[in-house]
């Protein structure tokens, strides 16, 4: 267990002393012997404080439960793991600050970050000029693995055009074809009902809807405004608490009794946040706990409560697990840390099931670097028994049949010579 | 289309309500002690919170009656100590307070009650519709509009016809002549701070059964406060009350016509207030300048 | 009589070089530190990026200190026209042309222009409802930066866009990789705006401004047209500032909203308060021990805000003259 910035744990120095002891036994050179004391250190950025501060926090949570897992099995290429924490404060230039003090005088050999896309996109820039590779564990925006690829950055969450295309066809058979979006107006909102439109436009369906300022409180106009129109399904693209609020409103004028009720995201964070009767609606999750099939996940369920108080890991959580193993598992294929080699060894790279955490196949795509999961479509419903017992899932729809194309995505990919 | 205007201007006006609420308590503080509060929001999610912490035991109601008067009680505490050793001097000075309070108090937030949204459970009756046709209008609203309006003629009834309220009203002009007069300024001070964390503690408490708890719940409220007051005009609490119900209609009806542009809406009024008449709708000439 | 006349002028004499070489041993002192940072921060657990944070940022402060600091007005929204330099830097450079220089000047032009209109407006107000109109107008430009989505990027930013080397065959200075080279860059030019604000205080025109920050009514009085001196005061500190918010895109490669924030607004007032309000090279050392105490303590804990709204507090409650102000008995 570490703290925030700088302790060296315990562990390390005995482990370095039985190094040296070892060392010394089979007369190796004296660099080797300093190389084997050094951790390996992974820097990550998010903003632990401001509105997105919840799940930055479990993307922590997530790493440092797999930074211990890692060191209690003897650590990356034989070295310990120690992570630094940032704090972004949901600001651009903290943002980039802490990702060159983390690289330029902590000497990080691998960036994890941010859950904004925003400030994501900032440190990729840095990241990609000081040739060290990146994973971004929450941060949504389309361009990180599109438009803006990288070669140096990875992503583990969905693209908006996963997610959307991935429920569409669920919520077209359970519910009709006529839909309308109530969407906040920024890239997110937009890049997301684009895919939305795409994907029901494809099988046939008509829309409508309103673009709602990022930080709306009143959704009353929009509501009227939908019930007039009569849509089989009502998409609530809204974000964090504005969708909360959106979600409240909706079930306050009982208009789930004339029209159902989805969207991509409605993350565990906000559900627990909502009251119950506002709880409902089809969505999609880009990992969940309750998978009773895969004996693995209940594994990891179980000793993730027992190590973090009883919290239940969410996709957050997830994120920010599968982002350190990641660093693991590429540097084993690689035997460095290099960043090129990383980024090499990490294309194509498929995930043990121990760190998929879900049946199929969960690689990062060669193409744009994108993680291919699987993505959980269900029902959102009031706590059954256990209190984050919310969503039950209905079915798996395959990452990459989500995703569409490299082609699709606009990424060309310039890799390093 | 002539039913969806009205539906609107009657939402407009439910918002604006809530604007109001806001802004006077900000507007009462500015008046008597040349202060800024920029750590009006952050009671505002004092309120709220201690609303959610009280009503397992108290219900509700007793939330809603408590809470606002805690809330007062520490705004009372943070003048005592803090904002009263500053007004003698330079504005600056109690801008930076109340901005460092600001930063502290929603870091407290945090850390007591977590990052995490929470809800603020109401009572059933309020969760209705009040009929079928007018769905959209929830008892819920019309309770809280019901509310700023008894606070709102409370305040001014005690500002008109109470001693003190007389007294303070007296300071917004010339608080050098009323301390001549032998009262006691400083209590007067104080205890107008109060009565102005007691509104935003009680807007809070309204505002966290709509929209729900987070530590940063009274940002966003912050600026339409401050531009109610610049519309209204800087000075008059008359002129804030206009002016929270001008922003919050114009607001709302925005919404009908063009809704990502409602929140743009209230930045163009107070540029052609600034433009076209500096001194607000309702403020008087030489008011604060 | 004459004896004691010749005495006093001649140690009159005496304290003016004193106090003059006295100041040049601090501008030695202080451009010392500065050109050596590369040197010596390491060391002491810093980074030269952090460096560059503390330049951008102090120069902004002392911007702001113009107006507050020597002119005596108070302005809450300041950040305004810094956001708004680095937006005019950054559009320039992502749609226009790829010339750092012109990035710059587009930058400086946007912020400063708008806040000599700006200052039109609100000229013949004063105190706290100059404040609020100046956080008003500030929150303007915010609420703009992220809305206009097609053109500023919206509320992720505003990306796609870097530093461009300076200069052309041999005279190229390759400011783009970000490492000491660019520190000296921001060096230079925090240097040349530094001079000229010295210049301008120095001047009589700043006289003016002292005078009508110890008696805006007694300088009235004297035939000064005041509000045209406060205008001209809060036009120049926008310049200034503007300047500052475009080197803060350059060294981000980013511009983003909250560059226009009044957070931001308090962050460059509590700089100038910490450093000493009434000084000239006190805003920049507020300016420092701000980024270094932020960055410092944003490491330790999630709670950092708490610690630095604590010191905000602090400071106004129990030292209100600042570090360099304490110094100071009573001469301007």
């Amino acid at each position: 267990m570490s703290k925030l910035a700088t302790s060296v744990p315990r562990r390390t120095f005995v482990q370095a002393g039985l190094a040296l002891g070892a060392s010394q036994v089979i007369g190796a050179p004296f660099i080797i012997k300093a190389r084997g004391e050094e951790p390996v250190k992974i820097g990550m950025v998010n903003p632990l404080t401001g509105v997105l501060s919840a799940l930055a926090q479990s993307e922590v949570d997530g790493a440092k439960y797999a930074e211990a897992e890692i060191n209690k099995k003897g650590g990356i290429l034989g070295r310990q793991v120690q992570l630094l924490v940032e704090d972004s404060a949901n600001d651009v230039g903290t943002g980039v600050q802490k990702t060159r003090k983390l690289i330029d005088r902590d000497q990080v050999d691998v960036i994890l970050g941010d859950v904004n896309s925003g400030i994501a996109y900032a440190m990729s820039q840095v990241t990609n000029e000081k040739k060290v590779f990146h994973v971004v564990p929450g941060g949504h925006t389309d361009p990180i693995t599109g438009t803006n690829c990288k070669w140096n950055v990875f992503r583990v969450c969905n693209t908006t055009t996963m997610d959307a295309s991935a429920i569409t066809p669920e919520l077209v058979k359970r519910f009709g074809k006529k839909w309308f979006f109530i969407t906040p107006d920024y890239a997110y909102g937009h890049t997301l009902q684009d895919a939305f439109v795409k994907a029901l436009t494809k099988l046939g369906g008509t829309y409508d809807g309103d673009m709602l300022p990022i930080n709306n409180t009143d959704f009353s106009a929009t509501l009227i405004k939908a019930k007039a129109y009569k849509p089989n399904v009502l998409l609530n693209n809204m974000g964090g608490l504005t969708q909360i609020n959106c979600m409240k409103q909706f079930t306050q004028f009982g208009m789930q009794k004339e029209m159902a009720l989805g969207g991509a995201l409605f993350e565990l964070e906000s559900i627990k946040g909502c009251p119950p009767d506002a709880q409902t609606g089809w969505w999609t999750m880009e990992w969940w706990w309750n998978q009773p099939n895969v004996p693995e996940v209940m594994k990891f369920v179980a000793d993730y409560r027992a190590a973090n108080n009883n919290k239940t890991p969410s996709a957050r959580d997830w994120f920010g697990y599968v982002s350190v193993q990641t660093v693991r598992l590429a540097a084993e294929k690689a035997k460095s840390l290099e960043g090129p080699k990383l980024a090499a060894a990490l294309e194509g790279l498929e995930l043990p099931p121990d760190v998929a955490l879900q049946p199929g196949k969960v690689f990062y795509r060669a193409g744009d670097h994108e993680l291919m999961p699987n993505i959980f479509v269900g029902e959102v419903h009031p706590p059954k028994g256990d209190a984050s017992d919310v969503f039950t899932t209905a079915e798996l729809v395959a990452g990459e049949q989500a995703a569409g194309s490299v082609a699709d995505t606009g990424c060309n990919m310039v890799r390093p010579t | 289309m002539a039913q969806v205007i009205l539906f609107n201007v009657t939402n407009g006006l439910i918002i604006g309500a809530f604007y109001v609420l806001m802004a006077l308590g900000l507007s009462l503080i500015l008046n008597l002690s040349n202060v800024i509060n920029f750590a009006h929001g952050n009671f505002l999610a004092l309120g709220g919170y201690l609303a959610f912490a009280l009503s397992p035991t108290l219900g509700y109601w007793g939330a809603l009656l408590v809470s606002p008067l805690l809330t007062a009680l520490i705004g009372l505490l943070v003048e005592r100590l803090m904002v009263r050793r500053i007004y003698n001097r330079d504005p600056v000075y109690s801008l930076l307070l109340t901005f460092g309070l600001a930063f502290v108090m929603q870091d407290a937030a945090r850390y007591i009650w977590g990052p995490n949204g929470l809800p603020l459970g109401l009572p059933d009756i309020l969760a209705q519709p009040i009929t079928q046709n007018l769905f959209f209008i929830t008892w819920y609203r019309v309770f809280m509009v019901t509310i700023v309006i008894v606070s709102v003629i409370g305040l001014f009834a005690f500002l008109r016809y109470t001693r003190v309220g007389l007294r303070i009203r007296a300071g917004t002009f010339d608080l050098e002549t009323v301390s001549t007069l032998g009262i006691n300024v400083r209590n007067l001070r104080t205890f107008n701070f109060a009565v102005g964390c007691m509104l935003a503690g009680l807007s809070g408490v309204l505002a966290a059964g709509q929209i729900g708890l987070n530590p940063n719940m009274g940002d966003e409220l912050l600026m339409p406060s401050f531009i109610a007051i610049i519309v209204g005009g800087v000075g008059s609490l008359v002129g804030t009350l206009f002016g929270g119900l001008l922003i919050g209609m114009a607001a709302a009806l925005t919404t009908v016509f063009y809704p990502a542009a409602s929140e743009a809406v209230i930045y163009a009024i107070m540029m052609a207030v600034l433009l076209l008449r500096p001194r607000g709708l309702v403020g008087e000439e030489g008011m604060m300048s | 009589m004459t004896t004691a006349l010749v005495a006093g002028k001649e140690t009159g004499a005496s304290a003016e070089q004193l106090a003059a070489a006295r100041r040049v041993l601090m501008l030695i002192a202080i451009w010392g530190a500065l050109i050596t940072v590369p040197l010596w921060l390491p060391l002491l657990g810093g980074y030269t990026a952090l460096a560059g944070r503390v330049l951008v940022f102090g120069l902004a402060a002392m911007g702001l200190n113009m107006l507050l600091g020597f002119t005596g007005v108070l302005s809450f929204g300041h950040a305004a026209y810094f956001g708004l330099g680095a937006y005019g830097a950054g559009l320039t450079l992502r749609y226009l042309v790829h010339s750092t220089p012109l990035a710059m000047l587009a930058g400086t032009l946007l912020g400063g222009l708008a806040g000599t209109l700006f200052g039109l407006l609100i000229v013949h107000r004063r105190g706290v409802y100059f404040a609020m109109c100046t956080i008003a107008f500030g929150q303007l430009w915010y609420y703009l930066a992220y809305s206009w989505n097609s053109f500023t990027g919206g509320f992720d930013g505003l990306r796609d866009f870097h530093r461009e080397a300076i200069g052309f065959g041999p005279l190229r200075l390759d400011i783009e990789s970000g490492g000491t080279t660019f520190y000296f860059f921001l060096l230079g030019v925090f240097a040349v705006g530094v001079a000229l604000m010295g210049f301008l205080l120095r001047s009589p025109f700043g006289r003016t401004l002292l005078a009508i920050r110890e008696n805006e009514r007694r300088a009235r009085f004297l035939g000064i047209p005041v509000e045209q001196h406060i205008w001209l005061s809060f036009s120049i500190s926008c310049f200034f500032t503007a300047l500052a918010g475009t080197l803060y895109a350059l060294l981000n490669n980013f511009a983003d909203p909250l560059a226009l924030h009044y957070s931001l607004s308090g962050y460059f007032l509590v700089m100038t308060v910490i450093g000493g309000m009434r000084t000239f090279w006190g805003p920049l050392l507020g300016a420092a021990v701000f980024v270094v105490l932020q960055d410092y303590i944003s490491s330790m804990t999630v709670n950092w805000m708490s610690f630095i709204g604590v010191i905000f507090m602090a400071v106004v409650l129990f030292f209100p003259r600042g570090l360099l102000g304490a110094r100071r008995r009573g001469a301007a």
